[in-house]
C-alpha cells in the first residue's frame, strides 16, 4: 500500500459540559488504510470525526495528521475532506460545480474545473451528468457525487460519516465494494464511521469498536470477530451466544468456566485477557452460531451443551436452530446446508458440541443492545 | 366548482364558508381594489369645485401627470424641477435605505437563523417589542436622540468629539436612521425564515472544502437566502418610498419626501386629482423598479411570497 498520511489520536478526551463523549481515545491509523470506527448510535463516532476534521476542539489530548499536531488549525486548513451523514451537497449548484467547489476556492478557471469534473464524473461512473442539479440524481448517484466532491479537494485523509446509511440494502452492498475500490485506487487514508458491523468487516483494514465514548478494541476484522477483547465487542460484532459464569480453573490459554445453566465448559481465553482472567472471576463465554455442531444424544463433557429446541428456521444456506438459553435469551445454532436431510427437532432436547478453540472467554461486562 | 373551493366548503360548512368567502371578497374588492380604482379615476380628472363635477368640464385629461413633469402652465421653468427632484431623491433615498438595511440585517438574520439555543428567542423578542410602540412615538424618540440638545449631541460634545452640536436632522441622518429602523423587522424575518431552513452541514461542508467565511456566504448562504432577501428588500423599498411619518417628523426643513408632496396636494391644496396622480406615479414607478431589479437578479415572483 502506498505510504499515505496517517492519523493519530493521543489521549483524546471530548466533553460537552459534564458529559464525556469521548474518553481517552488512543488510535494510530496508518497512512493509506481503510479504518473504521464501529459502534452503536450515540457512542461518539461523529464526535471523533469532527475532532479530526477540525470542527471540534479536543478537551484534552491531541489529533495528529501526518505526525503534525492539528491544534489551532481550522477545518478549511486541514488536509481532510469530510463526507457528511446527509451528504450536504449544495442544492443550487450544478453537479460539476459541486464537485469542483474546492478548486473554485483556489481560483481555478472554469475550463480547468470543467475538465477535472469530467474526469471525476467518469471515475464515479456518472459521465455527462455534470449539468444536472443534485436534486435530479438518485440517492446512490448523489452519494457518488459527494465522494467526488471530497476527492476533488485532494485530501490526504477522507472522512466518511455513515455515508451509506440512507441507501437501500442492495445499493449499500454495491457501494461498499465501490468505496473499497476507490480507496485502493486513490491510495489515501479513509476513516469510515458506521454502526453496521457488516460494512466495517467487509471494507476495513482495521476497525475500532466503540462503546459509549470508549474504544474497546482496535484490530483487523478477523481478529475482532474471532478474538474479541470485551463482552461488548463480542456481542456487537456479528451474532454471538453468551454463557455467564465464574472461572473455575485456568489451564494455560484455556479455562474452565462454571456456567449457571450448562455446567462446566471449557473455552479459550481471548488474547488480550490471557494472564489477566483469574480463577473466581466473573466471566462470559461467547460461541458463534456457526461454531456449534449437533452431537449424538447423551454425549456429555466440558464442550457439550444440552438444550431444548424452541423453533427452527431454514435460511437457504443454513438451518437455524433456536434453543432455550439463559434468562429468556435463545441460543442460536447455524448448521450449514450441505443438502443433507434435515430432521426437525422442535420441542426435543438436543446436545450441541463445540471446540474449545472456537469459544472465547472475556471478563463479564456490558453486552451490546440487540 | 374548483376543488379547492369544494374542500374549503367541506371543511367550514356552507354557511360559514359563504360568510368567510363573502368577507374576503368584500375586503379585497371593496376595501382595496375599488378605492384604488377610484384614485386612478381621480388622477385623470381636473380639480373642479363640487357643483361642476359631472358637468361639461369634467372630462378625462392628462393635466395632473403633465404637472409633475412641466409644472404649472406658463410657469417660469420648463420643467417642474422642484417636484421632480423630490421624486427622484425619494427613490434614491429609498434604495439607499434598503441597501443599508440589508447590510445591517443580513448578519442578524444569519445569526438568528443558524445558532441554536434559547437565547435566540430572547433576542427575537427584544427585536419585536419596540415595535409595539406607535410609529409616531418612535419617530419622536429618535428626534430626542438626534436633536440639537439630544442624547447623541450631549454625549459627543461632552466627550469633546464635536465642539458644537452636530445637526443630525438637517443632514438627514436622523431621517435615514428612522427609516432604516422602522422596517428592520420586515427585512430580518423573511431572511431569517429562509436561513433557518439552511442545513448547517452545507456551511460546514463548504468550510471543510477550504472556503473562507466570505465565500461561504457568497456561494452557499446568500444564493439560498435569495428569496428571503428579495422579499425583505421589496417590502422595505416599497414602504420607505411610501413612508410619511418618519420624513414628516425626522426630515430636515429643506428635504421633502415625495409622500409629503402627495399629502400636501390632498390636504393643503385640496387638490385630490393632483395628489392621486402623484401617488399613482410613485406606485407604478416603484413596481416597475422592483420588477426590473428582480429581473436583474433572476428572482421569481413566487420567491417574494416566501
Ligand atoms: N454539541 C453537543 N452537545 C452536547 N452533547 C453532544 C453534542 N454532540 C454530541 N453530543 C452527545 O455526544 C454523544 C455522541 O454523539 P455522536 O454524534 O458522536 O454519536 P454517534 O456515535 O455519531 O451516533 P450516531 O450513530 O447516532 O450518529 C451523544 O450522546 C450526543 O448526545
Ligand atoms: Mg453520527
Amino acid at each position: 500500500m502506498s505510504a499515505g498520511v496517517g492519523v493519530d489520536l493521543e489521549n483524546l478526551w471530548i466533553r460537552f459540559g459534564d458529559f464525556v463523549a469521548v474518553r481517552d481515545a488512543n488510535v494510530n491509523i496508518n497512512g493509506g488504510d481503510f479504518f473504521s470506527f464501529l459502534g452503536p448510535s450515540g457512542c461518539g463516532k461523529t464526535t471523533i470525526l469532527r475532532a479530526v476534521s477540525g470542527f471540534l476542539d479536543p478537551s484534552e489530548g491531541k489529533v495528529l495528521i501526518g505526525g503534525n499536531d492539528m491544534r489551532g488549525i481550522g477545518p478549511n486548513k486541514r488536509p481532510t475532506a469530510l463526507i457528511f451523514q446527509n451528504l450536504a451537497l449544495f442544492p443550487l449548484m450544478k453537479v460539476w460545480e459541486n464537485i469542483t467547489f474546492s478548486m473554485e476556492i483556489k481560483g481555478a478557471s472554469a475550463k480547468e474545473r470543467r475538465k477535472r469534473a469530467d474526469e471525476l464524473l467518469d471515475m464515479i461512473a456518472l459521465p455527462g451528468q455534470g449539468d444536472k442539479l443534485p436534486s435530479e440524481l438518485s440517492g446512490g448517484q448523489r452519494q457518488r457525487v459527494a465522494i467526488a466532491r471530497a476527492l476533488c479537494a485532494e485530501p490526504d485523509v477522507l472522512l466518511l460519516d455513515e455515508p451509506l446509511s440512507a441507501l437501500d440494502l442492495k445499493l449499500r452492498q454495491h457501494m461498499r465494494t465501490e468505496l473499497r475500490e476507490i480507496q485502493q485506487r486513490v491510495g489515501i487514508t479513509f476513516i469510515y464511521i458506521t454502526h453496521d458491523q457488516g460494512e466495517a468487516l467487509t471494507m476495513s483494514d482495521n476497525i475500532a469498536v466503540m462503546r459509549a465514548g470508549v474504544i474497546d478494541q482496535i484490530a483487523d476484522g478477523k481478529t475482532i470477530y474471532n478474538d474479541p477483547n470485551t463482552a461488548f465487542a463480542a456481542s456487537f460484532v456479528g451474532e454471538n451466544n453468551v454463557f455467564r459464569g465464574k472461572i473455575k480453573q485456568v489451564m494455560g490459554n484455556e479455562a474452565m468456566i462454571a456456567t449457571n445453566r450448562s455446567g462446566d465448559l471449557v473455552a479459550r481465553i481471548s488474547t488480550a485477557n490471557q494472564g489477566k482472567l483469574k480463577e473466581g472471576d466473573d466471566a462470559m463465554m461467547f460461541i458463534r452460531p456457526e461454531a456449534f455442531a449437533i452431537a449424538p444424544d447423551g454425549a456429555t463433557g466440558d464442550h457439550f451443551v444440552t438444550a431444548r429446541v424452541n423453533h427452527e428456521e431454514f435460511e437457504g444456506n443454513v438451518f437455524n436452530i433456536f434453543t432455550e438459553g439463559e434468562g429468556g435469551k435463545e441460543i442460536k445454532v447455524s448448521i450449514p446446508n450441505h443438502g443433507q436431510s434435515f430432521q426437525d427437532h422442535t420441542g426435543q432436547n438436543i446436545t450441541l458440541e463445540y471446540e474449545a478453540q472456537n469459544a472465547v472467554l472475556v471478563p463479564a461486562g456490558e453486552l451490546a443492545a440487540e | 366548482m374548483p376543488r379547492f373551493l369544494k374542500e374549503f366548503f367541506n371543511r367550514n360548512g356552507t354557511g360559514m364558508g359563504l360568510a368567510i368567502l363573502g368577507l374576503v371578497i368584500f375586503w379585497t374588492i371593496g376595501l382595496i381594489i375599488l378605492p384604488q380604482l377610484s384614485m386612478l379615476d381621480f388622477s385623470f380628472r381636473p380639480n373642479l369645485p363640487p357643483p361642476e363635477i359631472g358637468g361639461p368640464k369634467d372630462v378625462y385629461t392628462l393635466e395632473n401627470y403633465k404637472y409633475l413633469i412641466y409644472g404649472p402652465e406658463g410657469g417660469s421653468q420648463d420643467y417642474n424641477a422642484v417636484d421632480l427632484r423630490v421624486f427622484f431623491r425619494t427613490l434614491v433615498a429609498a434604495v439607499c435605505v434598503t441597501i443599508f438595511n440589508l447590510i445591517l440585517c443580513y448578519p442578524i438574520a444569519y445569526y438568528l437563523g443558524q445558532s441554536k439555543g434559547s437565547h435566540i428567542r430572547i433576542f427575537a423578542i427584544m427585536l419585536i417589542i419596540p415595535y409595539w410602540i406607535n410609529e409616531i412615538l418612535r419617530a419622536f424618540a429618535l428626534r430626542i436622540i438626534f436633536g440639537e440638545t439630544g442624547v447623541l449631541n450631549t454625549l459627543f460634545v461632552g466627550l469633546g468629539v464635536f465642539d458644537t452640536p452636530f445637526d443630525f436632522i438637517r443632514n438627514d441622518i436622523a431621517l435615514y436612521a428612522g427609516l432604516g429602523y422602522a422596517y428592520i423587522l420586515l427585512m430580518i424575518f423573511p431572511m431569517y425564515n429562509v436561513i433557518e431552513s439552511l442545513d448547517g452541514n452545507q456551511i460546514e461542508a463548504a468550510r471543510d472544502l477550504g472556503a473562507p467565511w466570505w465565500r461561504i456566504h457568497w456561494r452557499v448562504v446568500i444564493p439560498y437566502a435569495k428569496p428571503g432577501i428579495s422579499s425583505g428588500c421589496t417590502m422595505v423599498f416599497m414602504l420607505s418610498a411610501g413612508a410619511l411619518a418618519a420624513p414628516q417628523i425626522l426630515g430636515g426643513p429643506s428635504s421633502l419626501w415625495f409622500t409629503q408632496l402627495i399629502y400636501q396636494q390632498f390636504n393643503d391644496n385640496n387638490d385630490w386629482p393632483q395628489g392621486a396622480a402623484y401617488a399613482i406615479v410613485l406606485l407604478v414607478t416603484c413596481i416597475l423598479f422592483v420588477l426590473a431589479v428582480m429581473r436583474l437578479f433572476k428572482v421569481n415572483m413566487g420567491d417574494i411570497g416566501k
